[in-house]
């Protein structure tokens, strides 16, 4: 059964419903599936829970699906570059949990693991630590966090095989290759679809297994926020 | 005359020691790396997935896909890594981070910190900063002293939202230096033509004054 989907509308067909858990990839704009979010602002789908480390800008990135209103919560650690995410949340049409940043990438990997829960020393004695399970080990206090799952994970990666092998690019990988565990649908956009085989195994970040879905991008914007240089020195 | 962020950002850098792995925060934070010494060697971490972090890329050479956590271009170096935000704070927890380094609101003379919400204001979110604070071996804030308004930072007991309890082991602002250390602030340096009265004004906090403070 072939993994390779035609573009992204085809490969998030019959696979999203009102009301679902959705982890998104990225950090910042920096390797957000950004084929896949437009294709799921140009559905109907309502009434989304989404799972990722931030919001977008307003007009990019999960921005997109804060302008449709689509999204009803979010579950990030920081959203400070997002004006309409501060303005919804602040009048309450969006509800929002904020997850320390280690906690969520922790939480996204034990939820993929099937583990369903843990302890940290991370945000005890915080607003965080409020109503969760205190247990001491060797003096320490620490805080039990649960595991995380989505319904359908949308992640980017650089390149698959045609068995959804994925190989990630510098930064990009951040939350991607994780949230790929933790979706019972995984979908990813990649740069290329090689041929089974051209991708050295030695060298796969995420296997197979956790890729049920693949497209290849398509006018990737690849949009940088603070892009920052340095004059070219005379040599 | 209080340190500009330059000194303050000079002086951050004498914590850094040879060999040590460390992650910077956002702002003033970021500028300490220009302060490294050449002979200490120094593997910058930064929190969306990459230790050695190198300079900002020539004019025209950035990469979309290489970013800082402040989400700035950057280069890579002959030895960096890249992995996943997973694997990236099981170093953090874990920690085999040796020194963070980050801005404050407001922090207390116990060393708690509060540095990610202002109730009903201001939402942006904690980000990894919880995470550094209570799995980085040595925590330093680099802050103004006092706010914009003039607003007392270092408190007595912080009134903003928690970031941690207990974590900072050093203050560095435009005032001078203090080291936290089992619940009590000492001031151990002071800018130059800055007086222990001028801080005490501008400071709720109690602290003691080391007997060896130094005047920069």
């Amino acid at each position: 059964m072939s993994k390779v989907y035609k573009d992204a509308t085809a490969a998030l067909d019959g696979i999203l419903s009102d009301g679902m858990t959705l982890m998104v990839g990225g950090f910042g704009l920096c390797g957000i599936p950004e084929n896949l979010i437009a294709a799921l602002r140009d559905s109907d789908i309502k009434n989304i829970t989404a799972i990722s480390n931030n919001a977008g800008v307003d007009d990019f990135g999960l921005g997109l699906l804060l302008q449709t209103k689509q999204i009803i919560k979010m579950i990030s650690s920081y959203v400070g570059e997002n004006k309409e995410f501060e303005r919804q949340y602040l009048s309450k049409e969006l509800e929002l949990e904020f997850n320390p940043q280690g906690t969520l990438a922790e939480r996204v990997r034990a939820g993929g693991a099937g583990i369903p829960g843990f302890y940290t020393k991370t945000g005890v004695g915080t607003l965080i630590a409020e109503g969760k399970e205190h247990k001491v080990f060797n003096g320490e206090t620490y805080i039990m966090e649960t595991g995380l799952k989505a319904d359908v994970s949308l992640i980017r990666a650089w390149k698959a095989d045609k068995e959804g092998n994925l190989i990630f690019r510098k930064t990009a990988q951040n939350f991607n290759s994780t949230m790929a565990t933790a979706g019972k649908i995984t979908v990813v956009e990649v740069e290329e679809i090689l041929e089974n085989g051209e991708l050295d195994p030695d060298h796969i970040h995420t296997p197979g297994i956790f890729v049920q879905r693949i497209i290849v991008s398509r006018d990737l914007e690849k949009r940088i926020e603070q892009l920052t240089t340095r004059p070219k020195e005379a040599v | 005359m209080a340190w500009t962020r330059e000194e303050m950002a000079k002086r951050a850098a004498l914590e850094i020691r040879n060999g040590y792995y460390v992650n910077l925060g956002i702002g003033i934070p970021t500028l300490v790396a220009n302060f490294i010494p050449n002979d200490v060697d120094v593997t910058l971490q930064s929190e969306n997935g990459m230790l050695g972090m190198g300079p900002f890329p020539f004019e025209g050479e950035a990469d979309a896909d290489l970013i800082n956590a402040g989400k700035q271009t950057i280069t890579e170096l002959d030895r960096t890594s890249y992995f996943s935000s997973a694997d990236s704070f099981a170093m953090i927890r874990g920690g085999h981070i040796d020194l963070s380094i980050l801005g404050a609101m407001q922090v207390s003379e116990q060393g708690d910190l509060a540095n990610w919400m202002i109730p009903g204001k201001m939402v942006k979110g904690m980000g990894g900063a919880m995470d550094l604070v209570a799995g980085v071996k040595k925590v330093v804030v680099l802050m103004d002293h006092n706010a914009r308004d003039g607003g007392i930072k270092f408190l007595k007991n912080c009134t903003l939202p928690l970031t941690g309890v207990k974590v900072v082991d050093m203050i560095i602002s435009d005032l001078g230096v203090f080291v936290i250390e089992n619940g009590t602030a000492t001031l151990t340096e002071l800018a130059s033509n800055v007086t222990i009265n001028n801080v005490k004004e501008k400071t709720g906090a109690n602290f003691k004054v080391d007997e060896n403070l130094l005047f920069l």
